[in-house]
């Protein structure tokens, strides 16, 4: 029996960052496309339909991420979305005691803070496709 | 013209309406801001109404009697104590100590004895002006202050915290045998966690060099400087980076130029306008660099065949953390505090930059220098 590989986008500006992701994703057995920003990403959504979608927040600009998540989830309601963040520090907005009330406007199903950890990455995404 | 609200409280009304036909066209002139003062006034004739539009309408001024129908003037100052932004002008016919001490300490800013002249009301509102004025310039510059710090600080920890997490991902992977048992596999991850060391390590040099710069803490050697040993150590410095691109960096400087100078500083200079050229220049590009002697001054000129910039770039080159970030410059690496140093140390020199740039052709850099007199102390600190 042979199944399809589940497709996943992974956007980040930081090539470092887009390589570790896609690398730790590709060893787990999924289909990767990769896009250094939003208008990238929104390109490549035009002949890719992601199972899932990793983003990392502040790209371009500071809100590109939401902006990302917000497109993806109107063209695919229910494909999950994973934001990457180094923000909190900087901003000094913790996201991780707002989850609750904060995904409700930010439509992405999980935060997470980079660099995310490769069995976290793994856990999650297998959490949110019901691998 | 800046217009302040003044509130006057006296339970004469001809006292009040005289005020107020003193102070309705009454301007003062605050020449060092090139500003003009003017007023708007209300008025009350007890104290409940006094303390009422004290808090509702916010006066910047209040001319307030001591003797009121309802309570005395001392006690509209203790019931709006905290509640209130005004420079307090007391009106007394009976000029006590005791309540001038009072007065003052619920925070009066003068005393005006009646009877009065309309002249001396508005030379005493002209203090209390100009003093209004001055304090809240002051509190505004110190927030801007407050809000650029913070602005640079925010940006500062993205920085820091991007390479940072690069380099953490990567010892991740490398933790987790990602790419097998065979060391040489990982040799990448571990050329791209150095490289980013490097940005970091940079970064960190530059902002000291930037602070340093900055309060004028900086020691400085002046001596003579060979400018063509000068350029071309600076052309060295960048020849890997230039060789990488296949870019031809090109020094047009006669023998013996000579300025006095500290070295470093002069380093600073011609390194920082070289790195730029190459750095965001195309494959195959030329980066020219050319020193020469007018009018007594140096002048550097550093011209690439690079990416340019539009004019929105160019409006914006000369600010912290500026590195313009588009499809053409995103894998180049900088601390993006390279040109603020650069303008810093041109400062230094009594010196000036001209940019010039056309988006996708090249940018040039003008820059003169005048020689450091040879006593010169540390350098005074530079002004943004």
């Amino acid at each position: 029996m042979t199944t399809t590989k589940k497709n996943i986008l992974v956007v980040d500006d930081d090539q470092d960052m887009l390589e570790q992701v896609s690398l730790t994703m590709t060893a787990e057995g999924y289909n990767v496309a990769t896009a250094r920003g939003q208008e990238e990403a929104e390109e490549t959504l035009l002949q890719f339909i992601p199972d899932l979608a990793i983003i990392d927040l502040m790209m371009e600009h500071m809100d590109s991420g939401f902006a990302l998540c917000h497109h993806i989830k109107k063209l695919y309601p229910e494909v999950p979305v994973i934001l990457l963040t180094g923000v909190a520090a900087a901003t000094g907005i913790d996201f991780s005691t707002r989850q609750g009330d904060a995904s409700s406007w930010m439509k992405a199903d999980i935060l997470l803070d980079k660099p995310a950890r490769p069995e976290q990455l793994r856990a999650e995404v297998k959490r949110l496709m019901r691998v | 013209m800046h217009k302040l609200k003044v509130l006057v409280v006296d339970d004469e009304e001809g006292m009040r309406g005289g005020a107020v036909r003193s102070l309705e066209s009454f301007r003062v002139q605050l020449e060092e801001f090139s500003d003009i003062v003017g007023f708007e006034l209300k008025t009350a004739g007890d104290g409940a109404s006094a303390i009422k539009l004290v808090q509702e309408w916010s006066p910047d001024i209040l001319l307030l009697d001591y003797k009121l129908p309802d309570m005395t003037g001392i006690d509209v100052l203790s019931e709006t104590e905290g509640k209130r932004d005004a420079q307090v002008i007391m009106i007394t016919a009976f000029a006590s100590l005791e309540v001038a001490v009072t007065a003052t300490k619920r925070g009066a800013f003068d005393f005006l004895a009646k009877p009065f002249t309309p002249d001396e009301l508005r030379g005493t509102v002209q203090k209390a002006a100009r003093h209004v004025y001055l304090h809240r310039k002051a509190r505004k510059l110190e927030e801007e202050k407050r809000q650029v710090r913070f602005e640079f600080i925010s940006v500062l920890a993205h920085e820091l915290k991007s390479p940072l997490a690069a380099v953490e991902g990567y010892m991740h992977l490398m933790r987790e045998r990602m790419k097998g048992p065979e060391l040489a596999s990982y040799d990448s991850m571990v050329g791209r966690s150095i490289t980013r060391l490097g940005g970091m390590r940079k970064l960190v040099l530059d902002l000291l060099d930037l602070t340093r710069l900055e309060s004028g803490k900086k020691p400085r050697a002046i001596d003579r400087v060979d400018l063509a040993k000068a350029a071309g150590m600076a052309a060295e410095s960048v020849a890997s980076a230039a060789g990488a691109k296949n870019v031809t960096v090109e020094l047009e400087v006669a023998e013996g130029l000579a300025m006095t100078a500290d070295p470093g500083e002069v380093d600073m200079i011609l390194s920082n306008l070289l790195t730029n050229a190459v750095k965001y220049n195309k494959k195959g590009g030329r980066a020219v660099l050319q020193l020469s002697r007018k009018d007594g001054e140096v002048a550097i000129r550093c011209s690439d065949t690079g990416i340019g910039m539009t004019e929105a770039e160019l409006s914006r080159l000369f600010g912290e953390f500026v590195r313009m970030k588009n499809e053409h410059t995103r894998d180049i690496d900088g601390s993006g505090l390279g040109l603020s140093i650069l303008k810093k140390v041109v400062k230094l020199y009594g010196g000036g930059i001209k940019v010039r740039s056309v988006y996708g052709e090249g940018s040039s850099f003008e820059i003169t220098l005048k020689d450091a007199s040879v006593s010169a102390p540390a350098a005074e600190p530079a002004k943004a």
